[in-house]
């Protein structure tokens, strides 16, 4: 039943298919290409508007780099003045990179936060990512209250049985401040 | 340090079989005999580093270039089939010893998902390091890094066909013979490796 | 064989996951909760439907020697329309799945239908078989990821309904091959012929 493994007939057989599901692929790739950038889009701005006060246009990305490291941030801005910072900070948590987004105020104060990306342990280190108690203390925290544990001197209670993964987040929180205070330096 | 930092996480704490869940089929096919896993482990050790470097080439100077990152998949299975074959060739030609130990493996591991797995896993993934910013990893970390997964790979096959040898002489009840007490067993030496996490 | 039976057989009689224990590797690493196991297994089931009928549209012209390379790049290009589709209408889906999307490539079921059933089967009956296969394998893995969350998490299909943490090892990975184990117990014990 099948065609005979000539070949000729293989050659053409596969350079048939090939070349088929090569323009499939293309027309697919043409059709949501769109719709890709669209999705990745909103994600990245509801992670924005999320950690910053409301109102105020929200800037390209920008970069700046801080402590030998790039970050990625975004400037909210009402007229001319910038309102606020949402910085892209990201530190090794206990099962990998954490990901974080930052809200901060020009004064250094922490506005909000929200993970971006984790592979902490599910029911433990992954609480950080909906314990409203861990996450609504960074809240106002920055230029005069530290962004440190308290086992480490700072205002921050850690997730119960989750200190690494609670030490990463706080460690990206704090960097996320000072590339803020090191961008009001340089204006 | 960055390179041993990838070893012990890609042998150890992200293990390849038993936390990433990649490669089981051959695993679980595999290791009722210490001798076949051993073969296995070796030829997926051979594929899975040649396919990372042969795929991370292709991704870097083939596909990214001309923006046509969607036939990643695509390419990257024809890239490893093909692999496959021409290793099955050579190593039939100048190493009849070694084909004889590994290559009843070798068309096994076309489907064998860790191979595609780690490709894909090392062009897309950003990995951090003791602190670092994440990065994609370049060609000599990449290499290692396919590297140290395979002979994580290959340790845990062989510990645990070392266990299945002896799970084949004991008396189990009838419902958990062969498959089931093969996966309880797995699942408890998973959470022995569950040990290692944290620690880099 | 009726086409009623075609659809029916992947549930018990040829389940994928507890009798032939085909693609083992999503079902372990993809049902950390029963919404997971359920998308990755529509996801699958999208691949086969459309690949087995592909498939035995094309197997009579396909010269025997080159089948398996066919059949693969068919299967790959049915994954990549997959993930381009998953990433624009299903982002979180896709991000949740993440390498399992891609990985369908390499997963016996698929490239098993295709040898099995599609090369010599009517494009219809084909599909059928897809589907049937594709549904066995998705209730398989919306079963073992709903055992692991009630466990694991105290909830099913998200809804809390055990206050507290549950038992963390079972949405770990050692969890995944001890509920499959002891499943595939139960299976044989009283399902199984």
């Amino acid at each position: 039943m099948a065609t005979q493994s000539t070949l000729k007939n293989m050659l053409l057989c596969l350079t048939l298919v090939c070349l088929v599901c090569a323009a499939i692929l293309g027309g697919a790739y043409a059709m949501t290409y769109k719709p890709i950038q669209q999705a990745n889009d909103n994600i990245l701005k509801a992670s924005i508007g999320a950690v910053l006060p409301e109102g105020g246009t929200i800037s390209d990305q920008k970069t700046a780099s801080f402590g030998g490291r790039n970050y990625t941030y975004y400037e909210q801005l009402s007229g001319d003045a910038v309102k606020a910072y949402a910085v892209k900070s990201s530190t090794t948590g206990f099962g990998g990179t954490l990901e974080l987004m930052v809200g901060v105020l020009p004064d250094g104060t922490v506005n909000s936060t929200r993970v971006l990306s984790h592979s902490e342990t599910p029911g433990l280190g992954a609480k950080c990512q909906t314990d409203a108690k861990f996450i609504d203390q960074f809240k106002g925290l920055g230029p005069d209250k530290l962004v440190k544990l308290r086992a480490d001197g700072g205002d921050v209670d850690a997730i119960t049985a989750s200190t690494i993964t609670s030490r990463a987040y706080t460690l990206a929180v704090s960097n996320a401040v000072e590339v803020v205070k090191s961008l009001k330096k340089e204006n | 340090m960055e390179y041993l930092l990838i070893i012990i996480s890609a042998i150890f704490v992200n293990n390849i079989l038993l936390s990433q869940f990649l490669g089981i089929c051959p695993f679980l096919g595999v290791s009722n005999k210490l001798s076949t896993a051993t073969g296995m482990s070796g030829a997926v050790c051979f594929v899975i580093t040649l396919a990372t470097i042969v795929t991370y080439l292709i991704n870097k100077y083939l596909l990214l270039p001309f923006g046509l990152e969607f036939l990643q998949t695509i390419a990257f299975i024809l890239v490893i089939a093909a692999l496959v074959q021409i290793v099955e060739i050579v190593l039939k030609k100048i190493s009849p010893s070694l084909y004889q130990a590994l290559g009843i493996f070798l068309p096994l591991i076309t489907t064998n998902c860790a191979v595609l797995g780690v490709a894909i896993t090392v062009v897309t993934k950003e990995f951090a390091y003791g602190g670092a910013e994440p990065h994609l990893l370049n060609l000599g970390e990449a290499t290692v890094y396919a590297l140290a997964t395979s002979v994580g790979y290959g340790i845990a096959m062989i510990l645990f066909a070392g266990l299945r040898e002896h799970l084949a002489g004991n008396q189990v009840p009838q419902a958990f013979k062969g498959l089931p007490i093969a996966l309880i067993t797995v699942g408890i030496m998973a959470m022995a490796f569950l040990g290692f996490s944290g620690i880099v | 064989m009726s086409k009623w039976s075609l659809v029916t057989k992947g549930f018990v009689k040829d389940n994928p996951t507890f009798v032939l224990v085909l693609g083992m590797c999503p079902t372990l690493a993809t049902t950390t909760s029963a919404i997971n196991g359920l998308e990755m297994g529509l996801a699958t089931l999208f691949v086969l439907v459309l690949s087995n009928m592909a498939i035995s549209a094309l197997a009579p012209l396909v010269p025997d020697k080159v089948h398996i390379p066919v059949y693969i790049v068919v299967i790959a290009t049915f994954v990549t329309v997959l993930q381009l589709l998953m990433q624009a209408y299903m982002p979180a889906a896709y991000a949740t799945l993440g390498l399992f999307i891609p990985l369908i490539v390499v997963n016996c079921i698929v490239l098993g239908r295709a040898e099995a059933f599609a090369n010599k089967n009517t494009v219809i009956d084909s599909a059928l078989d897809g589907l049937g296969v594709g549904l066995g394998f998705t209730l398989s893995l919306t079963v073992i990821g709903l055992v692991r969350e009630i466990l694991g998490s105290g909830s099913a299909f998200g809804f809390k309904f055990i206050p507290g943490d549950g038992i963390l090892a079972f949405v770990m990975a050692p969890g995944a091959f001890l509920v499959l184990g002891y499943l595939m117990v139960l299976f044989n014990k009283y399902l199984k012929k």
